[in-house]
C-alpha cells in the first residue's frame, strides 16, 4: 500500500438496492469520516431488481480513495462498488440547464456561443432562453463561465454520470 | 398472526431467550404478545442504555446475539450510546424500537423521534418496517447483518400498525440476504506469502485483538496453537485479553497507552507485525509517524476497510480469523519452515530484558490501599474459579486490564472504542444473565458506577448475584492523572463530592454493602463478597493519587514510553499531545 500524499480525482459507481434511506446512508458516510464528494448522482436502473445507481466523483489520496471503496463496500444494501477511473477507460457526461436574460447584441453573441457548444434551446421567451448542454463537466464550466456576462440568471447542473468503455459491464 | 406475534416468533426461530427491555406507549403490542408466551425472558431494566450494555455483556460472554426491546422517542434516543458502544466495540446487538404509527410519522407526534436517521451512523445497519409483509423477512435479516462479517448493533424501527396489524410468518431459511453475505475463508496465496514472511522473520510480533475473540472460541485456540507452534512472542488489546493464556510465557501483556513496557517495545521494534483481529486504534498505535517504523506488516481482518485504513501495510488478508488461522497452520505445518533460530534467540533475550524492567511494579504502602494492590489480591481470589470480569472506564479499567488474569476468552467485558462510563455494571447484569452460576464481577470507579447505579434495583429484581468491586479513589483518576499530567495540578471538575454511603446504596437495593479502608481489612472483604449468595457492593477506598502506568501519553511512540512516577519528571509531554484525546 502506498502512502502517497498526492491527491486523486475518482469516479466511483455504485449498484445499491433502491430502499429508503440508501441515499443517507452514502452521503453520511462521506461527511461522517471526512471524505469530499465534489458530484453525486443517483437513479433507479433496475426497476424490476430495484437497483439504482450512484456516482460519486471523490478526491483524496491513494490511501482516501482505497478506504471510500471499501467502507461503501461494507454498507448493507451495496451491491457493487466501481472505481471507474482505476478500471480503465471510462466516459463521464453531465447535463446542465442555463437561463440567460438579455437583449440585443449580448442575446445574439449568447445565441452563437450556444450554437459553438452544440447547446440546445430548450425555452425561449422574448428576453429569455434556456440552454440545455451536455458534456463533459468541465466543458460546461466553460460555458458557464462564457454565459455569464452575457446575462446569465440561473443554473442548474445534474452532476457526473459515467460508465466503462468496452464491452464489460458493472 | 398480528406483527407483534410474528416478532415474537422470528426471534423464537432465531435462537433468541431472553430480552433486554423498557415499555411505553409505542412497544405495548409486543408487550401485550410477551404476557402471554413462555419461550421468551424478559428482563426490565432500570434505564434503556443499560438494556444495550446489558445485551452486549450478554453477547459478548456467549457469543451470541444480544437483544434489546425498548418503546420509540425517548426510550429510543436512551438506546444511542449503547448502540454506539456496541458498533465501536463490534458487538452483535439487535435492537426493537418502537414507533409512532406509520400515518403519524412526520407529524412531531407524542413520543416520535427520527429513529432510523439517529441510529444510521450508530449502527452497522437499520430498517424501518412499513409494509406488514417485509416484517419476518427484516427481523431474519438483522440476525444476519448484526452476527455475520464484522458484528454490529442493528435497529428495528417498529411502527405501532405494524405492530398491531395482522402479518404473514416466514421462517429464517426462507429470508436470506441478496447481498450480504461476507467471506469468510482468506485468499490461501495470501496466506502462503505471510508464512513466507514469518519464515523469513528476525524480530515477530503477533499482534491480536477482539477479532479473535468475536470469531468465536476455535479462533482463541488456533491462535494459541499458532504462537506455540511458531515460538513467536504474542500481545493482545484491550478488547482481545484471554484470546491466548494470560500464563503463557510467550504473552508480553497488553500493549497500548497503558500496555506493558515490553509489548510495546516490542511493538516499536519489531521487523514483522503479525496483526490478528486488530484494528490499529490509536490507543495502540500512537503516534502514526513513529510507530513501528521498521517493521513489514500483515493485517487479518473480516472487514476489508479495516485493512490500510491507517496503517499502511505490506500483506492484508480479508477473512474469518479462525478459518485464516486454520489455513496458516495448514501452511506452516506443510512447509516446515526453517527459521532463523539465532535471530529468535536474541530477538526473546531482548524481550526478556524489557520484561525484567517489571513494568507494573507499584510502591507498596502498608496504611493505605494500593488499586493495583485492591486487584492483586482479587485475582489470587478468583483464579481458580469461574469468573467474569467487566468494567467501567477509567484507571481501575487499565489496572483490571493489566492486574487480571484471562486464560479464555468471553471472560473479559470491557468497553473499548467508545469507553463509557456506566458500561459495566449492566454489562454485568447481561452476564450473570446468561451465567448464572459464575462468579460476575464488575470492577468500577466511584464516578463511573454512578452513571447505572439505577441497575442496581434489576439486579434485586432478577436476584442477580453481581458483585461490584469499586476502586474508591473520589476522583475521576484518569481525568485527574490527564489534568496532572498535562494541565500543570488544575483538577478542574475531577474531585467527586458528595459521594453516596456505597455501604447503605447497596442496602437500600437490597444488595449487601462491604467496606475496606485499610490493606488488613482487604482479603476479608473479597473473601466475604465472593461468598456471598447475592449482590454485593464492594466500596475499597484506595489511594486518592495513584497514577495508572505505563504509560504512553498521546502524540508520543512507543518507546517515548512512561514508567513511573520518576519517568514523568525526565519527559515533558508534547503540546501536540494535548490536543489529542
Ligand atoms: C460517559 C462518559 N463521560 C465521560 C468520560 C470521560 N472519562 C473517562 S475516565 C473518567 C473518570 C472515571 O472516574 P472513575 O469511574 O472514578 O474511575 P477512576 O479513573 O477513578 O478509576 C471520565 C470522566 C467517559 N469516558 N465516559
Ligand atoms: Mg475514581
Amino acid at each position: 500500500m502506498t502512502t502517497e500524499k498526492r491527491i486523486e480525482r475518482h469516479t466511483i459507481a455504485v449498484l445499491v438496492d433502491n430502499e429508503p434511506g440508501v441515499l443517507a446512508r452514502v452521503i453520511g458516510l462521506f461527511s461522517g469520516r471526512g471524505y469530499n464528494i465534489e458530484s453525486l448522482t443517483v437513479a433507479e436502473t433496475d426497476t424490476e431488481q430495484h437497483l439504482s445507481r450512484i456516482t460519486a466523483v471523490t478526491s483524496g489520496t491513494p490511501m482516501v480513495i482505497e478506504q471510500i471503496k471499501a467502507q461503501l463496500g461494507r454498507l448493507v444494501p451495496v451491491h457493487k462498488v466501481s472505481d471507474l477511473t482505476a478500471e480503465g477507460p471510462h466516459v463521464e457526461r453531465e447535463l446542465l440547464l442555463v437561463k440567460v436574460v438579455s437583449r440585443g447584441e449580448k442575446r445574439v453573441e449568447a445565441l452563437r456561443i450556444a450554437d459553438i457548444f452544440r447547446a440546445r434551446v430548450v425555452d425561449a421567451t422574448i428576453e429569455s432562453f434556456v440552454f440545455e448542454v451536455t458534456g463533459a463537466a468541465d466543458k460546461l464550466s466553460a460555458f458557464i463561465a462564457l454565459m455569464k456576462p452575457l446575462g446569465m440568471v440561473d443554473v442548474s447542473r445534474t452532476g457526473v454520470v459515467a460508465i466503462s468503455r468496452g464491452a464489460q459491464a458493472l | 398472526m398480528n406483527g407483534s406475534e410474528v416478532v415474537l416468533r422470528a426471534l423464537v426461530d432465531q435462537g433468541v431467550e431472553v430480552i433486554f427491555g423498557y415499555p411505553g406507549g409505542a412497544v405495548l403490542p409486543i408487550y401485550d404478545a410477551l404476557f402471554k408466551q413462555n419461550s421468551l425472558r424478559h428482563i426490565l431494566v432500570r434505564q434503556e442504555g443499560g438494556a444495550v450494555h446489558a445485551a452486549e455483556g450478554y453477547a459478548r460472554s456467549t457469543g451470541k446475539v444480544g437483544v434489546v426491546l425498548v418503546t420509540s422517542g425517548p426510550g429510543a434516543t436512551n438506546a444511542v450510546t449503547g448502540l454506539t458502544d456496541a458498533l465501536m466495540d463490534s458487538i452483535p446487538v439487535v435492537c426493537l424500537t418502537g414507533q409512532v404509527p406509520t400515518h403519524l410519522i412526520g407529524n412531531d407526534a407524542f413520543q416520535e423521534a427520527d429513529t432510523t436517521g439517529i441510529t444510521r451512523p450508530c449502527t452497522k445497519h437499520n430498517y424501518l418496517v412499513k409494509d406488514p409483509a417485509q416484517l419476518a423477512r427484516v427481523i431474519h435479516e438483522a440476525f444476519h447483518v448484526a452476527r455475520s462479517g464484522r458484528p454490529g448493533p442493528v435497529v428495528i424501527d417498529l411502527p405501532k400498525d405494524i405492530l398491531v396489524g395482522a402479518a404473514p410468518y416466514v421462517t429464517p431459511e426462507r429470508a436470506k440476504h441478496r447481498t450480504y453475505n461476507p467471506p469468510v475463508k482468506g485468499d490461501i496465496k495470501k496466506i502462503e506469502q505471510a508464512v513466507e514472511m514469518m519464515a523469513n522473520a528476525k524480530r515477530p510480533l503477533l499482534y491480536c485483538g477482539g477479532g479473535v475473540i468475536n470469531s468465536g472460541p476455535t479462533a482463541s485456540k488456533l491462535l494459541t496453537q499458532f504462537m506455540r507452534l511458531t515460538g513467536f512472542p504474542c500481545t493482545l488489546t484491550l478488547m482481545g485479553l484471554g484470546a491466548v493464556p494470560s500464563s503463557d510465557p510467550q504473552f508480553l501483556g497488553m500493549l497500548g497507552m497503558h500496555g506493558t513496557y515490553e509489548a510495546n517495545l516490542a511493538m516499536h521494534d519489531c521487523d514483522l507485525m503479525i496483526n490478528i483481529g486488530a484494528r490499529f486504534d490509536d490507543r495502540v498505535t500512537g503516534r502514526l509517524a513513529a510507530f513501528s517504523p521498521g517493521s513489514r506488516k500483515i493485517h487479518v481482518d473480516i472487514d476489508p476497510s479495516s485493512i490500510n485504513k491507517s496503517v499502511p501495510v505490506e500483506l492484508g488478508i480479508v477473512g474469518d480469523v479462525a478459518h485464516v488461522l486454520e489455513d496458516m497452520i495448514k501452511v506452516w505445518k506443510a512447509r516446515q519452515p526453517k527459521l532463523d533460530r539465532q535471530a529468535l534467540k536474541s530477538w526473546w533475550a531482548q524481550i526478556e530484558q524489557w520484561r525484567a524492567r517489571d513494568c507494573l511494579r507499584y510502591r507498596p504502602s502498608k496504611d493505605i490501599i494500593k488499586p493495583q494492590y485492591a486487584l492483586q489480591r482479587l485475582q489470587e481470589h478468583i483464579k481458580d474459579r469461574d469468573f467474569y470480569i467487566t468494567t467501567e472506564v477509567g484507571q481501575h479499567q487499565m489496572w483490571a486490564a493489566q492486574f487480571l488474569k484471562f486464560e479464555e476468552p468471553h471472560r473479559w467485558m470491557t468497553s473499548g472504542g467508545l469507553g463509557t462510563m456506566g458500561y459495566g455494571l449492566p454489562a454485568a447484569m447481561g452476564v450473570q444473565i446468561a451465567h448464572p452460576k459464575s462468579l460476575v464481577i464488575d470492577v468500577a470507579g466511584e464516578a463511573s458506577i454512578l452513571m447505572n447505579i439505577q441497575e442496581m434495583s434489576c439486579i434485586a429484581q432478577y436476584r442477580l448475584p453481581v458483585k461490584v468491586f469499586i476502586l474508591n479513589n473520589e476522583y475521576m483518576g484518569m481525568v485527574r492523572q490527564w489534568q496532572e499530567l498535562l494541565h500543570g495540578g488544575r483538577y478542574s471538575e475531577s474531585y467527586m463530592e458528595s459521594l453516596p454511603d456505597f455501604v447503605k446504596l447497596a442496602e437500600a437495593f437490597g444488595a449487601v454493602g462491604l467496606r475496606a479502608t485499610k490493606p488488613e481489612e482487604l482479603d476479608d472483604v473479597i473473601k466475604e463478597m465472593i461468598d456471598t449468595p447475592r449482590a454485593v457492593i464492594a466500596d475499597i477506598m484506595v489511594d486518592k493519587t495513584e497514577n495508572c502506568f505505563p504509560m504512553i501519553p498521546s502524540g508520543a511512540a512507543h518507546n517515548e514510553i512512561l514508567l513511573g512516577p520518576g519517568d514523568e519528571l525526565e519527559r515533558q509531554v508534547s503540546e501536540d499531545g494535548m490536543v489529542l484525546v
